[in-house]
């Protein structure tokens, strides 16, 4: 979660799209939330503006300017994984960078090519 | 500081008008880095001399430091009020997602005071402040299950912290913890009762915000430098591969396991309650505090028949840690690991802390042993070394303080033992009750000495197993200035807020090098100057509240039983002491130390 923000060598919250939260309490363990990479992206499909670009073979690149803050993109998404950055305003989208595998010590997420036709396992 | 820093600024709340307002405060955060810096800044300015510790004048203090939410393993919070089990400073630190939760939210200091008139749980998110009600909450179970309503209730799951008492905490109970995130705790001191005093359930806090730096490559270079010595270094491994449970077997091999209320210091059944005997048989999940790559929390799975139905289970998972198995393990005799387990279940249910709750057991079996009291004291009791059905029904008691004897023993065994007797066995220094190492001299003066009367203030276990190698004598001189040296750096740490686990890693180089980013250029001399400060401001204020190094008591039962550097004798303890006064009282009250 704070890779994302220090990805632009900041620190803090505000630009997470990964998000990692108790699977109802600690002792449950904990659920991970994050963009899929669509080859059919809902997102994009209710974005008024198309800001929201198909990128091959999965998921979406966000156009800013673009964006009119509308947030339908936020609740189109099945999974939940399309994030709002308060600071901007403006929706915070994974871009598969890779950068949070970096800071992952036990090897949870890792960063692999998507396969033919998009969507991560 | 880094430019615009919401951490100047300090949220005050008021449970009696139920108001809240910020106050800006950068002094607190620039001049002494924040934390326990700001934290006991705070605490002299809001807690009048002689406040009663359970009366609506007494501060609850909650801060974060700067690097908080900024580098890894900067991951505590820091609680400062006045103690209700010692009568002076109550001080105690929390992980789970309280300082990233408080940091985010755009606080560098949390101040409550006043009292409820009902129950009342706080929801703090960014700028908004809510009195909930938590009339609904009070006498709910245990604290888990409170946990569980509010994460229901709130908003931001994942970024969140819920901090919460439990029964004990409610009854006032002078040990009482604040439990947050299900396994971490505010532990000592009784922060607990503080809460509860307040009509003061829980507090939820979240937010979400970023910090710029000068020199953003440098915050890059210096985070992946930290990071990479946490999750390689040698000196981190203990805790993410075994956790703290792995010093049980070394230190029932040196002999200073503390064993039966110290009546040994080696327990014959320590390999059934070894770090590794846990982790072999029970170990079912570890996690982390948030932005802490090193994941100590280590949590048994415990599978529980029903007592009537066959084939029908339920599974607890329950965190353990040295401390805990020592108090409510060696302690009371218990050589099981699942035994030890539910005892530690009722103790976390209870919202209780573990090391004073065990050391309360154990000084009432010896009472009880001694016919020093009897089943009229106990409740019909009748409390044996190693049962551990009994022990839960002692610590439900002690929160439900169905006599005399009870009320008496929540007040701790300070108290308990002024009242009824057992003193020479009645393990507490400075009022607050034994840590898990009967390691040499130092250790006990540490506890005797450390603001915080803890085995972290000084880590004398740790001086003393080093002699023990070595095969030095010490010398009263040089154990008080290292243990004097110790926690004066430390009180560094505890203002950024660093975790101790990585007390090896952040040394004063890394320390400076982190602060660097946030635009200071600080020496060794100035943060030791800086922590020296700051431990003087504490013991400013527990003298203020009558603490006093003359009138300290040792437990007699210390001498009774041999540890690693021999028998202890009391002129050495007490000259240490006396050493640790004059050190201390050399050092000044206040020097304007230049950060920036």
């Amino acid at each position: 979660m704070f890779a994302c923000t220090r990805r632009y060598a900041e620190a803090g919250l505000s630009r997470s799209t990964i998000h990692i939260k108790s699977a109802g309490g600690f002792e449950r363990g904990f659920v991970i939330t994050v963009c899929r990479a669509c080859p059919d992206p809902p997102c994009m499909k209710v974005c008024p503006t198309n800001a929201l670009i198909f990128r091959k073979p999965g998921g979406v690149t966000l156009i800013p300017s673009k964006c009119i803050m509308c947030k339908n993109c936020v609740k189109e998404c099945t999974v939940g994984a399309i994030f709002w950055d308060e600071e901007i305003n403006k929706p915070a989208i994974c871009v598969y960078c890779g950068y949070c595998v970096n800071y992952c010590a036990y090897n949870v997420i890792k960063l692999e090519p998507l396969p033919e036709g998009g969507g991560s396992k | 500081m880094i430019e615009s820093d919401p951490i100047v600024k300090v949220l005050h709340i008021d449970l009696t008008s139920r108001r809240s307002w910020i106050k800006e405060q950068p002094e607190l955060f620039e001049k002494r880095l924040g934390g326990a810096g700001a934290a006991i800044e705070l605490l002299h300015k809001e807690c009048p001399p002689n406040t009663d510790p359970l009366s609506p004048d007494n501060p609850i203090i909650l801060a974060v430091g700067q690097l908080n939410a900024i580098f890894p393993i900067a991951s505590k919070m820091a609680a400062m009020f006045k103690s209700p089990l010692t009568g002076n400073l109550g001080e105690s630190y929390g992980g789970g997602r309280s300082a990233i939760a408080l940091r985010m939210a755009g606080y560098g200091a949390l101040i409550i005071k006043g009292r409820s008139e009902t129950p009342i749980y706080l929801a703090i998110h960014d700028s908004e402040v809510n009195f909930r009600d938590a009339s609904v909450l009070w006498g709910m179970g245990g604290s888990s299950t409170v946990g569980r309503v509010i994460r229901e209730r709130e908003p931001q799951a994942g970024i969140r912290t819920i901090m919460r008492i439990g029964k004990a905490g409610e009854r006032l109970v002078s040990y009482a913890c604040v439990v947050t995130e299900t396994y971490r705790h505010f532990g000592r001191l009784g922060l607990g009762a503080v809460f509860g005093s307040k009509k003061l359930k829980a507090i939820a806090i979240s937010g979400r915000r970023t910090f710029k730096f000068k020199d953003p490559k440098l915050y890059r270079t210096t985070y992946d430098e930290i990071f990479k010595a946490l999750t390689t270094s040698p000196l981190m491994k203990k805790y993410h591969e075994l956790g703290t449970a792995m010093n049980i077997n070394p230190l029932n091999e040196m002999k200073a396991l503390p064993t039966r209320n110290l009546t040994k210091s080696n327990f014959e059944a320590a390999e059934e309650i070894s770090g590794e005997t846990f982790a072999q048989r029970y170990l079912g999940r570890r996690v982390a505090c948030a932005h802490c790559p090193v994941s100590c929390i280590h949590i048994a799975a415990l599978r529980i028949p029903y007592e009537t139905e066959p084939y029908f289970y339920k599974t607890k998972m329950i965190s353990y840690d040295y401390e805990l198995i020592y108090s409510l393990g060696s302690m009371l005799g218990i050589g099981a690991a699942d035994e030890v387990l539910k005892l530690i279940d009722e103790v976390e249910t209870q919202g209780l802390d573990a090391m004073s709750t065990g050391v309360a057991l154990a000084w009432t079996t010896e009472m009880q042993q001694k016919r020093l009291i009897t089943e009229n004291e106990t409740a019909g009791l009748t409390l044996k070394w190693g049962d551990y059905t009994t022990y839960i029904k002692t610590t439900k008691n002690i929160v439900t303080q169905p006599n005399d004897f009870y009320t008496a023993l929540a007040h701790g065994v300070d108290y308990a033992s002024s009242k009824y007797g057992g003193e020479e066995f009645a393990l507490t220094f400075g009022g607050n009750e034994m840590p898990g190492y009967h390691t040499g001299p130092v250790a006990h003066i540490g506890y005797l000495v450390g603001a915080r009367h803890s085995h972290l203030d000084g880590a004398g276990y740790s001086l003393d197993e080093k002699l023990a190698k070595a095969g030095k004598t010490p010398t009263p001189q040089t154990v008080a200035e290292a243990l004097l040296t110790e926690e004066q750096w430390r009180q560094i740490l505890s203002s950024m807020i660093i975790c101790y686990f990585a007390r090896g890693i952040y040394t004063p180089e890394i320390v400076a090098k982190a602060y660097r980013v946030l635009g200071y250029q600080l020496s060794y001399d100035d943060l030791m100057k800086t922590g020296a400060n700051t431990l003087k401001s504490k013991y400013n204020f527990k003298r203020r509240e009558g603490f006093d190094f003359e009138r300290l008591k040792i437990p007699p039962r210390i001498f009774e039983v041999p540890t690693p550097l021999g028998t202890l004798t009391e002129g050495f303890i007490r000259e240490t002491i006396q050493n640790f006064k004059n050190l201390l009282e050399a050092t000044p009250d206040s020097e304007s130390v230049r950060l920036q």
